[in-house]
């Protein structure tokens, strides 16, 4: 499947048009107005419409949905509130400390994550790299991406079994001589078990870009390499790192992007009331707070502020990444 | 590339700590499912005395016949084969026609396009508004909830177009001039072109729906309505799913316990399909991805 998409131009460039072909359908001015495109291609042009309708409905119109966050809002009432009350509800969580608790919460469940589940696709796809025998790399692989193919709620399923006072892990904590642990009951273990059951599920997955990558390194610059008498590990820092590059800075980008929404639906099944002081993420606090105790308004004005968050995040990160290695998402 | 390098020592001590480590990704990988099934296999009092590992103790299918048995258990995994359908065939529609359209290099407007897509995966309105709004359209409790907000995925959108990039114009190029319709040529040249993409995308979809749960959490009030994830959410919650705001301080290690083998076997019977059709599916879901990257 992936054969002819890597021959074939890329979007932007300018196809070789046959003249024959070209003359009958498109004699094409030089300007093209938009009633002119409409009738040439309006047939297309409908095509879009169930799609557009969607986007319109369900992504930009929750969009704007988030005046509420500015509004008074009440159920039952206007979709878009009843009356303006200003800043009162950005004020109202800018003051709450249980948002400040959330919120470092969510920057430090964020930053763990993405400092262990960045990394660790890129060295476990260097290792699966270096196998040569290749039915074995095969089956390494397809062992390490069936996490991926889980549903969420049988992974925290599994944690739980695996983390219970009968589990495997305290199985092994009573053969040490130690005395088992309620690990989820217990506020202080609950960023490993994220980060880890996190690392579990995603980086077998996590490697396919890079080993892609890593096949379109040219072996003539390991020769190169080789012949300036580069030992392995160097080949591996000054050839084989910078040749992946583009795939980990654009990863890295999009990691950053999803960096405030931190697997919400995960920590709305692993956390309880007693690991909320390291559990509590600013979505999963948004979700008690709106939909299970019904203050929309100030649920919104949470979630508006952690998408603004996420936005600038996404942008600072591909800006500075343009202009330091040059690579970037647009 | 290695080939002809001459094998050091260090190299040859590289190679067996790389395969034990290797050995270890596997292991790490693959013993939280043995160790389930076992438990699922096992008696519960050997389950609950923490005596079960990778081997099942005292062999037997109660937990198994429980389960079976509880037709709350057959409706849910039947509403999740109607889910992922009816949310798999309109996302597909949706998809390929908007793919098809944004493949287009010509169309006048096609970049405005193609950010009205690409702007959504960076900003989104919330869980807020998003709840609100199906709410108000009154889509709670029927399988739009689940199948409308989620039918396009910007990811897949990328990919399908990527590939209907890739294919050759002149087709289409020559079937119009025989006179047939953009609808003509989608269905009858692009389409029959582009199955293997196709036949990624709806597992792309399918597998995603069969996986959720949590808009049907949010939208589906009567149990006969969940999808099996959310009967398997609600059983591994235990007492915890009270907990939501409430107090778990009260809930003691005995109402944890209640049921542990039930629970393994939920997971066993949900994970289940998932791994037979595993084997098949891999090699599609890793050149999809592949294709993404490629152009996206």
């Amino acid at each position: 499947m992936s054969t002819p998409t890597v021959n074939a131009p890329p979007p932007g460039a300018v196809r070789p048009e046959p003249a024959v072909t070209a003359a009958t359908r498109r004699v094409k001015p030089p300007k093209l107005t938009w009633r002119r495109a409409l009738r040439r291609d309006w047939q297309l042009y409908s095509l879009a419409i169930l799609p557009l309708l969607f986007f319109l409905v369900f992504r930009y119109l929750p969009m704007l949905g988030n005046i509420i966050a500015f509004r008074r809002f009440q159920p039952g009432g206007s979709v878009f509130g009843e009356y303006w009350v200003g800043l009162r509800y950005v004020k109202m969580f800018l003051n709450d400390p249980t948002f400040w608790e959330v919120f470092t919460n969510t920057l430090i469940l964020g930053g763990l994550t993405l400092l262990i589940c960045f990394p660790l696709p890129i060295a476990l796809a260097l290792m699966l790299n270096e196998v040569r025998t290749r039915y074995l790399k095969r089956f390494v692989q397809s062992v390490s991406y069936l996490p991926h193919f889980l549903s969420i709620v049988i992974v925290a399923g599994m944690v739980m079994q695996i983390l219970s006072v009968d589990g495997v892990v305290n199985q092994a904590v009573r053969a040490a001589g130690g005395d088992p642990v309620a690990f989820l009951q217990e506020a202080g273990w609950f960023r490993t078990i994220y980060v880890s059951s996190e690392a579990w599920q995603t980086v077998g997955w996590g490697t396919i870009l890079y080993l892609a990558a890593l096949t379109t390194i040219d072996d003539d610059l390991y020769e190169a390499a080789r012949i300036d008498g580069a030992s392995r590990w160097r080949q591996t820092w000054h050839v084989t790192l910078p040749g992946i590059r583009p795939t980990m800075v654009t990863l890295l980008i999009l990691n950053i992007g999803t960096f405030m929404a931190v697997g919400f639906e995960k920590v709305l099944l692993l956390y309880n009331p007693l690991t909320y002081p390291t559990a509590d993420v600013i979505s999963t606090y948004l979700y008690r707070v709106g939909i299970v105790s019904g203050n929309f308004s100030y649920a919104a004005a949470i979630g508006l502020f952690e998408a603004l968050i996420g936005l600038t995040l996404v942008l600072s990160a591909n800006f500075i990444s343009r202009r330091t290695v040059g690579a970037s998402l647009w | 590339m290695v080939k002809r390098q001459k094998v050091t020592r260090g190299y040859r001590i590289f190679q067996v700590v790389n395969a034990v480590v290797l050995t270890g990704v596997v292991v790490v990988t693959l013993y939280p499912f043995l160790n389930i099934v076992a438990r699922s296999f096992s008696d519960h009092a050997n389950v609950v005395a923490g005596k079960v590992n990778l081997l099942p103790k005292g062999f037997n299918l109660k937990a198994y016949e429980e389960v079976v048995s509880d037709s709350l258990f057959w409706t849910n995994y039947r509403n999740t084969l109607f889910y992922t359908f009816t949310a798999t065939v309109i996302a597909i529609v949706l998809t390929t026609c908007y793919a098809y359209v944004l493949s287009k290099p010509q169309l006048k407007g096609r970049g405005l396009l193609v950010g009205i897509a690409v702007f959504t995966m960076f900003f989104s309105g919330g869980l807020i508004p998003n709840y609100i709004l199906v709410t108000s359209l009154g889509l709670k409790n029927s399988v739009w909830a689940i199948a409308l907000p989620n039918a396009i995925s910007v990811f897949n959108l990328l990919v399908m177009k990527a590939f209907f990039e890739s294919l050759p114009s002149e087709l289409e190029e020559a079937a119009a001039v025989d006179g047939l319709s953009t609808y003509g040529i989608l269905w009858r040249i692009v389409l029959p072109l582009s199955k293997a993409i196709v036949a990624t995308m709806v597992l792309f979809y399918a597998v995603s729906f069969w996986n959720s749960w949590f808009s049907a959490f949010l939208y589906m009030d009567k149990q006969e309505l969940w999808p099996v994830t959310v009967y398997l959410r609600n059983l591994i919650a235990g007492a915890t799913s009270t907990a939501f705001g409430g107090n778990a301080v009260t809930e003691g290690a005995e109402a944890l316990q209640v049921g542990a083998t039930v629970k393994a076997v939920a997971i066993v019977l949900t994970t289940l399909p998932i791994l037979l059709v595993y084997p098949f599916i891999q090699r599609y879901f890793v050149s999809g991805v592949m294709l993404g990257a490629v152009k996206g």
